[in-house]
Formats: structure tokens, C-alpha cells, sequence
């Protein structure tokens, strides 16, 4: 079997694994993304396990002590974000789709693109292999604070930690020149026609996800080869008994962390900006005023990261202003949001599962945005900082942009991708389970906060202000495993529609921004011929037209 | 929801409280006013034939007005808000009584070594009392903190006292509290400090002024969880 | 190779800047971001040791000067060799870069020689935070030295064959960046804390 297909090697080869066409690597960003979530589920399951049945062993995995829980619950949230949430939704989306919406070839450096990808996959396998390596993966948090993490007798971490850091290093790395991607080409490979308040809001917001993303991580980097050196060489950036001070990565830290959630955020809201308008066939409401919220929320992100240190030990006065920008920025955020609301409002709304996916992240992420007032406030956040409170609040941020804004990405350019449509069915019972499971999760999870209970401990029986709650825990297990079988019929989907579903042409959702003017898949290249864009990419049931959208490369009727 | 949180038992509780639920009525009534327009749209919306979408770009002034008069208008709710929790936050972390008494809070892993002052009322003396994990305080007095930790950093967390301050090794942090009702009350560690950080917690027992004079001359009190050392 | 960056120019909305040179400034954009947290993390540190003068008289002014004229010549000779690609003038444009090639290398041979004598003078990267962050930084920017040396060798190799030769502008763009990184590293390091 193998070397029958030695004959083709090569073209296979350049085609598929060694690629520079930027469909291709946006693939492989997206499928390395899913293998990861696999690991990151899986990684949620048994510590959730571990909470809920404390004392007995997990089920596919075995006894979990509190260094192991340690570690898991670190690689559960530094695998989420940076392997999933990331990969997935800036560079994965970002590739694929920014060219064909811009009307491009390719990105401009398609080279660096590939380089990106495979520096990413490097950075994959120094994170699997951390949890094989002697005293086990990183387990300090992926927040990595120092001086626990600056020394390894504190954590009994050894390698683990120094290939965590190396990891982060290499994925930020290859983030950075995928970035760079994006941004030249939006700059400079444009087709005619498309000027920059023609875009697609998908693809201004690429660009604020990866301006954001190069801007903030730069101090962090710097920061991570200091706490390197630290772990490995002994140094004392961060020790205080050698000078150095532990607040100062926090700083560092959260300057990136903070600006990184809308690194996420931005394209999940751009998959929606996409999504909602073609199936409410329906103008985006406020183009305009969308980006300048989006550049406005960029800046702003920039000076509210101290939110996440209140009562770390900084200047009481210092939280009070930063409480204040934080409260700030909800604002361009209700405007996005309230754009969103008007956008349906009188809307014409297909329930594609696409659209579901929209809907319930929109649904999903209010609960996160409003929550988050409670811990802008500095003092409520005495409180609520470190407990459960904080762990559902920002899953019901993260989870919704992670994958409802992702799987209204794939069911809606699924057909684009592989010519091929998902089938309608399985996907709403897919929609529906994950929709309720992840709801009835993290909502106790907010009660338990309340409570008192305290984040990242492995064994609630032992605090006896707990006990009382166990059940709670008990059913956050229990819809963790429904959500993640209710995944099944969506690989099933995946798998079996791209064989078998039924077949799309160019544009099967009658939408107007220009990847539906290819064909489905696109070859290599792109477009048959360079398209020619003659108008905004939200005119849906324009009055003057008889069909319910005019896509931008329709060339105006002669008047007559 | 709100009844989740535990007793409070600290002087300024009824106002801390007072606050979580201030904001927790006005960013719920958005909360429901957003959700409801959501739902509303969704099934009042759908497609049915022979009816056109509406085309409502939202490029005028006007039209945007529909979205930045509300925005403007949550705005003004924040800034409310923030005017309303700052000075708890100025009494919690910023302005401190003059103290009855000073208690020196050292976290290390995976314990909270705690020095009382004896007899005396004074720190750094002959008969200051250390214990493990076991905070004692009379009721009704202002108890000034002096929070460090030896190693890594942790969290001093007292839910009933809604209290929590991260200790910082190389730093000494100010912290206070009064508490109004005896009782033995939880104690843990809010920061991931390390593989025991799920184990490290102890009580604080809030003791009648009697019973907190016999405790200083080390006889037995007739409470229940005295002599629990470790959680 | 790259079909999209050499397609035909009217393909586009008239493009801004050069491609190639674009993306050089995004590059330089992130790696100023990278220096920036780094200085500013010493800052802050310096500010509340004034102690540190103390470790800072061991620092080796005069490699330093040295070295900072290495530098700046090297800037020059790169400049030259953008100009004479500039003009065609390939054989002229490889000589040049040969030159900040050996200019470069010369700059490492007398970090090296720094380097050895400090940690034979018992001054290592452990010594205090001092001398942590004099490792760091230069360390840092070293190897910044190499990633450009190497960028210019493969650029040169490409001059050679008269290829790319627009690719010798944006190697001097990057080359520029680390010169001016160490110009800020100077003073900071070797002179401000002994004043
Ligand atoms: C399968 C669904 C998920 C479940 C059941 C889940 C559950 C949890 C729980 C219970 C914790 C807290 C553990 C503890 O503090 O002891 C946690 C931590 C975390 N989760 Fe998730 N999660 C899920 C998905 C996600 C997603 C999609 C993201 C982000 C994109 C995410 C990011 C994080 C992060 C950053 C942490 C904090 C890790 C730390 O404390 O160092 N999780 N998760
Ligand atoms: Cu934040
Ligand atoms: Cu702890």
C-alpha cells in the first residue's frame, strides 16, 4: 500500500504537508487545533472527574494526586488558548480565509507562511512531549508566576516547566509571522476595487487580532527567557531574596494576557460578522462604527491588564484606575454587541446550523461580558479573585469564542473548504447539546464561586465550607462528559460530509464577499481571474433588487 | 444567586454586601433586556416567504444613534457603579482604623504560620503566641495584618470575613478586618502555591473577650474545633 | 518562487510600500516590542538598586566604544552596499556586504573576549541582578547579531547570482534595527551607571 504511492510522493508531498498555499496551511493550523482540543477535552474530563469523585480513580486514567491535577488543569488552560483557541481562530481562519476575501493569490510571503505553520508544529510536539518527560508537565498555573515557577524545588517540576516556556516561545513565534502574513497582504495585495472600508469586518478584525497580538507580546517574551533563566541558570530576575520581584511578571504577564483574550475574541467576532449578516440576509448594522469600536477596544486593551492583580500587593490607587479603563472598554463592546442585536432586528433568519452557532455565542458571551463587572469592581474582585467565580466567567467568555465561534466558522465555510456541505441534522443536535451541556457546566460553577470556593485545588472534601456543594461539582462532571459526547456526531460529520455530503456550488449560501466567487475548493491561485470588487460586502435585500444579496464582484447594471 | 455567598461576619459586611448586589441588579436587568431582544429577534425573524429582510446598513448618525444612545447609556451605569464600590475598596485597602491589635500572617508552603501578640498587646516580644494554620482574634476589634509569605506567593483568604490579600515574599502588606461574631470560621489559600496549595487553609476562631483572655493564658475554651491543627 | 509577491502590479490596489520592505518593518515592529519590555524591565530594576553603579564600574568601557564603532561602521558599509545594488553595481554590493559581514563578526569576537574576562573576573550571569540583566541584554542582542549575519550571507549568496538584489535594502533595514538596539544598550549598560 505505502510504497504504491511512492510514485506520487512528491506531488503529494508539496501538496499537502509541505505547502505554501495559504488554504493549506490555514488546514493544517485548523486540524492541529482540533487534534489538540481532543487533549485539552480529555484534559477536562479528568480533573472534573477528580473533582467531582474525589477519591477514586478516574476512569481512562487513573488516580490523580495533586501534582498531577496540578498539571493537568495548567495544560488544560495553556492548551486551550495558545493550541486550540489560537491556531484555530487567528492563524487557521485567518489563513484561509483573508486572501480569498481580499481577493488575493496567496499571502505575500507565502514561504514565511509555511515556516509558521511548521514552527507552530514544533512547538505542538515540545508541549506533548512535556508530559513524558521525568517530574511530569508544567503544573504552576498557566499564568506561570514566579518565584514558584523560578525554581523547580518549589513546583517538583523539572522539565516540564523549561519545555512549557520553549513551547510558548515558539508558538508565540509562529503566531508572529503569521501575523505578519496577514498584515502585509491586507496592506498591500487588496484586489481592485477593494479599498480598506470595502474589507470584509472578518478581515479588519484579523488585522486588530494580530496588531493586538504583535504589540503585547513582545514584554512577555522578554519576560520568558528571564524566568528561563531563572529555572535553568539560577538567576534571580524574579527572586526577591536575590533583588528581584515577583510583581514584575505579573505585569509583564497580564500586559500580554489581558490584550490576548480579544486576540481571541476579535476573529470569533469576525466569523460572526460574516455568519449573521448572510443568514439574516441583512447589512451588518454600523460597519463603520464596528471598526472604529474594534480600534478603539484595541487601544484600550492596553492599559487595563492590572485588573488581574488587585489584590496581588500593587498600589490600592493604581487598581482604582486601572478598575476604571477596565469598565471603559465595555463600552466599544456593547456597541458590537448592540450591532449584532440590530442586525436582526427585522432580519430574514435561515436557522443554519452556522447560524445557531452565531446566535448561541452571542447568547453565551453576554453571560461572560456581564459577569466581568463584578470583578472590574475592585471591590467585589477582593472576593471573587482566584475562585470559582473567575473559572466560569472567563470560560463563558473563552468557551463561546473558542468553539461556537469556531463551529460557526467551519459549518459556514465548510462547503468553501472541501466542496462538500455538512449535514444539516446532526449538526443542530450537535448545536443543541453542546448548547445546553455548556450551560449547565459552568453555571454552578458561578454558585460555587460565590461560595468560597478557591481555584486550582485538587480535592474539595477536604474544605469543610465545601462539602455542603459537592453536588454541584457532581453535575458540572456529568454535563462535561454530555458536552463532550455531544461532539461525536460532529467528527462523525466532519469526516463523513467531506466523503459523502452533498455537494456545493461556488456560493451555497447566496453570500457576497468574494471566497464564494471561487470554486469550491479553490485551486491553487485562487480566483480563475483577478475579480474586480465594485461595493461593500453587506448589501443583502437591498431594495432595488429583485435577489436578496449583490455580491461585491457583480459589476453594477447598466441604468438604464 | 446571591445567597451563595457565606455569612458575613465583618464590620463593613452588610455594605460589601450591599454592593455585590447593586451591581449584580443592574448588569442583570441588561443582562435580560440584551437577552430578551435576542430571543425576540430570533423567533419573530425567521425566514417565511414572500417577506423581505429589511436593508438597514446603520450608516447615518441617526440610525446609529439606536446603538450609541444605549451604549452611552451603559456607560453611564459603569461609571456608577465604580462610584459606588471605590470607597469600599478606599476602606478595605486604603484607609485602615487604628488597630486594637497587630497579628503577623507568614505563608509558606503549605502552611500559615501566625504570630500573635501575647499578653503584652506587642509584637516581637517575649510572650507572642505562634501557632499553625490557627488565627485567634477577640471579637469586636480592629485586627491590623502583617502579610508576607517566606517562599512563593500565596492568598489569604477568609470568605465569612470577605477577605483576601496575595502575600508576596520580600514584601510586608498592611491588611484589617474586624470581625462582629465569634465563631471558628475557614481559612484558605487563594493562589496556586504548589502541589500542597489544595491543602493549605486553617481557622480563624473569632473568640468572646473571655474566652480570648483564657486562650492567652493557654487554658482550655470550651469551643469545639480548638484543637484541630491541620485544615 | 513567490507568485503572489512578484504577480503583476495593476493585479492590486495600488500597493503603499514595497512588499519586502513592509514586511521588514513589521518584523522590526515585533523585535521592538521584544527589546522594549527587556529595557524597561532594567529600568525599573536600575531605579530601585542604585547599588548597581557599583557592579557597573566592571563593565569594559572600552570594548564597548570599541565595539560601538565596529557597529556604526558596519551600518555604513551596508548602506553603501544597499546604494551600489541600488545601481546595478552586484560585484560592488557583495564586496560591501562581506565587509559588514567581518565588521559583524568582529563585534562577536570582542563580546567574546568580554564575555571570558568578566567570568574570569568572577563576574557570571549569578553574580548579582546586575550582571543578570548586562548578560540578557547583550546576550540578546547577540544574538540578533548572528540572525543578521546570517540573513546577509544568504542575501549575498543571492547578489551573487544577481537575484533579489531589492533584498539587500531590507537585510540593511534589519542590520540598522540591531545597531540601534546596541546604541541604546551602551549607555545603559556601561556608562549611565557609573554617573
Ligand atoms: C470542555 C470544556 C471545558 C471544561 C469542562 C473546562 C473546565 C475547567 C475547569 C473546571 C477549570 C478550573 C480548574 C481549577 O481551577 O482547578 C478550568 C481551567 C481553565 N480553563 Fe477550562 N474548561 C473547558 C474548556 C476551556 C476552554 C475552551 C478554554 C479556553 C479557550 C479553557 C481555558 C481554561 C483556562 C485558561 C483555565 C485556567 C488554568 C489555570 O488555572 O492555570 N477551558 N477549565
Ligand atoms: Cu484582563
Ligand atoms: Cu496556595
Amino acid at each position: 500500500m505505502y510504497h504504491m504511492q511512492t510514485g506520487h510522493a512528491v506531488g503529494f508531498w508539496r501538496k499537502y504537508v509541505f505547502s505554501t498555499d495559504h488554504k493549506v496551511i490555514g488546514l493544517q493550523y485548523m486540524i492541529t487545533g482540533l487534534f489538540m482540543a481532543i487533549l485539552g477535552g480529555f484534559l477536562a474530563y479528568a480533573f472534573r472527574m477528580q473533582l467531582a469523585y474525589p477519591n477514586e480513580a478516574v476512569p481512562l486514567f487513573g488516580q490523580v494526586g495533586p501534582d498531577v491535577y496540578n498539571a493537568m488543569v495548567t495544560m488544560h488552560g495553556t492548551i486551550m488558548l495558545f493550541w486550540v483557541a489560537q491556531p484555530i481562530l487567528v492563524s487557521g481562519f485567518g489563513n484561509y480565509l483573508v486572501p480569498l476575501q481580499l481577493g488575493a493569490e496567496d499571502m505575500c510571503f507565502p514561504r514565511l507562511n509555511m515556516l509558521s505553520y511548521w514552527t507552530f508544529l514544533v512547538s505542538t510536539v515540545l508541549l506533548v512531549a512535556s508530559f513524558f518527560v521525568p517530574g511530569g508537565a508544567m503544573g504552576g498555573g498557566w499564568t506561570g508566576y514566579p518565584p514558584l515557577n523560578a525554581r523547580m524545588d518549589y513546583t517538583g517540576v523539572d522539565w516540564g516547566g523549561t519545555l512549557w516556556i520553549l513551547a510558548l516561545a515558539l508558538e508565540f513565534a509562529a503566531a508572529l509571522m503569521s501575523g505578519i502574513n496577514v498584515l502585509s497582504t491586507t496592506l498591500n495585495m487588496r484586489t481592485k476595487g477593494m479599498t480598506l472600508f470595502r474589507m470584509p469586518l472578518f478581515v479588519w478584525m484579523q488585522n486588530a487580532a494580530n496588531l493586538i497580538f504583535m504589540f503585547s507580546v513582545g514584554p512577555l517574551i522578554a519576560g520568558a527567557l528571564m524566568l528561563l533563566a531563572d529555572r535553568t541558570l539560577q538567576t534571580g530576575f524574579f527572586i526577591p531574596a536575590q533583588g528581584g520581584d515577583p510583581l514584575l511578571w505579573q505585569h509583564l504577564f497580564w500586559f500580554f494576557g489581558h490584550p490576548e483574550v480579544y486576540v481571541l475574541l476579535l476573529p470569533a467576532l469576525g466569523i460572526l460578522t460574516e455568519v449573521i449578516p448572510t443568514f439574516a440576509r441583512k447589512p451588518i448594522f454600523g460597519y463603520r462604527m464596528i471598526v472604529y469600536s474594534v480600534v478603539a477596544a484595541g487601544v484600550l486593551s492596553f492599559i487595563v491588564w492590572a485588573h488581574h492583580q488587585f489584590v496581588s500587593g500593587i498600589n490600592p490607587q493604581l487598581a482604582v484606575a486601572f478598575s476604571l479603563t477596565t469598565i471603559m472598554i465595555s463600552v466599544p463592546f456593547a456597541v458590537i454587541i448592540f450591532s449584532f442585536l440590530a442586525t436582526l432586528w427585522r432580519a430574514s433568519i435561515e436557522y443554519k446550523v452556522a447560524m445557531l452557532f452565531a446566535l448561541g455565542m452571542l447568547a453565551e458571551f453576554l453571560i461572560g461580558g456581564v459577569t466581568g463587572i463584578h470583578l472590574a469592581s475592585t471591590s467585589t474582585d477582593i472576593y471573587l479573585h482566584d475562585t470559582y467565580f473567575v473559572v466560569a466567567h472567563f470560560h463563558y467568555t473563552m468557551f463561546p469564542v473558542t468553539f461556537f465561534g469556531m463551529f460557526a466558522g467551519i459549518y459556514y465555510w465548510f462547503p468553501k473548504m472541501f466542496g462538500r456541505k455538512m449535514n444539516e441534522g446532526l449538526g443542530w443536535i450537535h448545536f443543541l447539546v453542546t448548547f445546553v451541556a455548556f450551560n449547565v457546566i459552568f453555571i454552578p460553577l458561578f454558585a460555587f464561586g460565590l461560595a468560597g470556593h478557591q481555584r486550582r485545588i485538587y480535592d474539595p472534601s477536604l474544605w469543610e465550607n465545601l462539602v455542603p456543594y459537592q453536588h454541584l461539582h457532581v453535575i458540572a462532571t456529568a454535563a462535561t462528559i454530555v458536552l463532550l459526547l455531544g461532539q461525536i456526531p460532529f467528527v462523525f460529520n466532519f469526516f463523513w460530509s467531506m466523503k459523502k455530503g452533498r455537494k456545493a456550488e461556488r456560493n451555497p449560501w447566496k453570500s457576497n464577499t468574494l471566497e464564494w466567487d471561487t470554486p469550491s475548493p479553490p485551486g491553487h491561485g485562487n480566483f480563475e481571474a483577478a475579480p474586480v470588487v465594485y461595493r461593500w460586502p453587506y448589501e443583502y435585500s437591498a431594495p432595488d433588487r429583485e435577489e436578496d444579496y449583490r455580491p461585491q464582484w457583480l459589476a453594477p447594471e447598466a441604468k438604464p | 444567586m446571591l445567597q451563595w455567598l457565606p455569612e458575613n461576619i465583618a464590620s463593613y459586611g452588610a455594605q460589601y454586601d450591599a454592593v455585590f448586589a447593586n451591581i449584580y441588579y443592574i448588569v442583570g436587568a441588561w443582562f435580560l433586556a440584551a437577552e430578551l431582544f435576542l430571543f425576540f429577534c430570533i423567533f419573530a425573524f425567521g425566514r417565511r416567504k414572500g417577506r423581505k429582510a429589511g436593508y438597514l446598513p446603520g450608516h447615518s448618525w441617526k440610525a446609529m444613534s439606536w446603538v450609541l444612545i444605549p451604549a452611552v447609556v451603559i456607560l453611564g451605569f459603569d461609571l456608577a457603579i465604580d462610584h459606588q464600590q471605590v470607597p469600599m475598596w478606599r476602606a478595605i485597602k486604603e484607609k485602615q482604623p487604628p488597630a486594637d491589635q497587630t497579628v503577623t500572617v507568614k505563608g509558606k508552603q503549605f502552611v500559615w504560620d501566625i504570630t500573635h501578640p501575647g499578653a503584652d498587646g506587642k509584637l516581637g516580644t517575649e510572650d507572642d503566641k505562634q501557632t499553625m494554620n490557627q488565627l485567634y482574634v477577640p471579637v469586636d476589634k480592629v485586627i491590623h495584618l502583617n502579610l508576607e509569605a517566606e517562599d512563593v506567593i500565596h492568598s489569604f483568604f477568609i470568605p465569612n470575613l470577605r477577605f483576601k490579600q496575595d502575600v508576596v515574599p520580600g514584601r510586608s502588606i498592611k491588611g484589617w478586618f474586624k470581625a462582629v461574631k465569634t465563631g471558628q470560621y475557614k481559612i484558605s489559600c487563594a493562589e496556586l502555591c504548589g502541589v500542597g496549595h489544595g491543602n493549605m487553609g486553617g481557622w480563624i476562631h473569632v473568640l468572646s473577650e473571655q474566652d480570648y483572655q483564657k486562650w492567652l493564658r493557654g487554658e482550655e475554651i470550651t469551643t469545639s474545633r480548638l484543637d484541630k491543627d491541620s485544615l | 518562487m513567490s507568485t503572489a509577491a512578484t504577480a503583476t502590479l495593476d493585479r492590486y490596489e495600488s500597493p503603499s510600500v514595497a512588499t519586502g520592505r513592509m514586511g521588514m518593518w513589521w518584523v522590526l515592529a515585533s523585535e521592538i516590542v521584544i527589546f522594549g519590555g527587556a529595557v524597561v524591565c532594567y529600568l525599573l530594576y536600575r531605579w530601585h538598586h542604585p547599588e548597581w553603579a557599583e557592579s557597573a564600574v566592571h563593565t569594559n568601557e572600552l570594548i564597548g566604544v570599541i565595539n560601538t564603532v565596529v557597529l556604526l561602521t558596519s551600518s555604513l558599509t551596508i548602506v553603501l552596499a544597499h546604494d551600489a545594488a541600488h545601481h546595478g553595481d552586484a560585484a560592488r554590493a557583495k564586496r560591501l556586504m562581506g565587509f559588514t559581514i567581518l565588521l559583524g563578526l568582529a563585534f562577536l569576537c570582542f563580546k567574546a573576549y568580554e564575555y571570558s574576562h568578566e567570568v574570569a573576573a568572577g563576574f557570571t550571569p549569578v553574580k548579582n541582578l546586575f550582571w543578570s540583566f548586562y548578560y540578557f541584554l547583550t546576550g540578546l542582542h547577540a544574538l540578533h547579531i548572528v540572525a543578521g549575519l546570517i540573513a546577509i550571507a544568504t542575501v549575498m549568496r543571492g547578489v551573487g547570482r544577481r537575484e533579489n538584489m531589492q533584498r539587500v535594502e531590507y537585510v540593511g533595514i534589519y542590520w540598522h534595527f540591531v545597531d540601534v538596539v546596541w546604541i541604546f544598550l551602551f549607555p545603559l549598560l556601561y556608562l549611565a551607571p557609573k554617573f
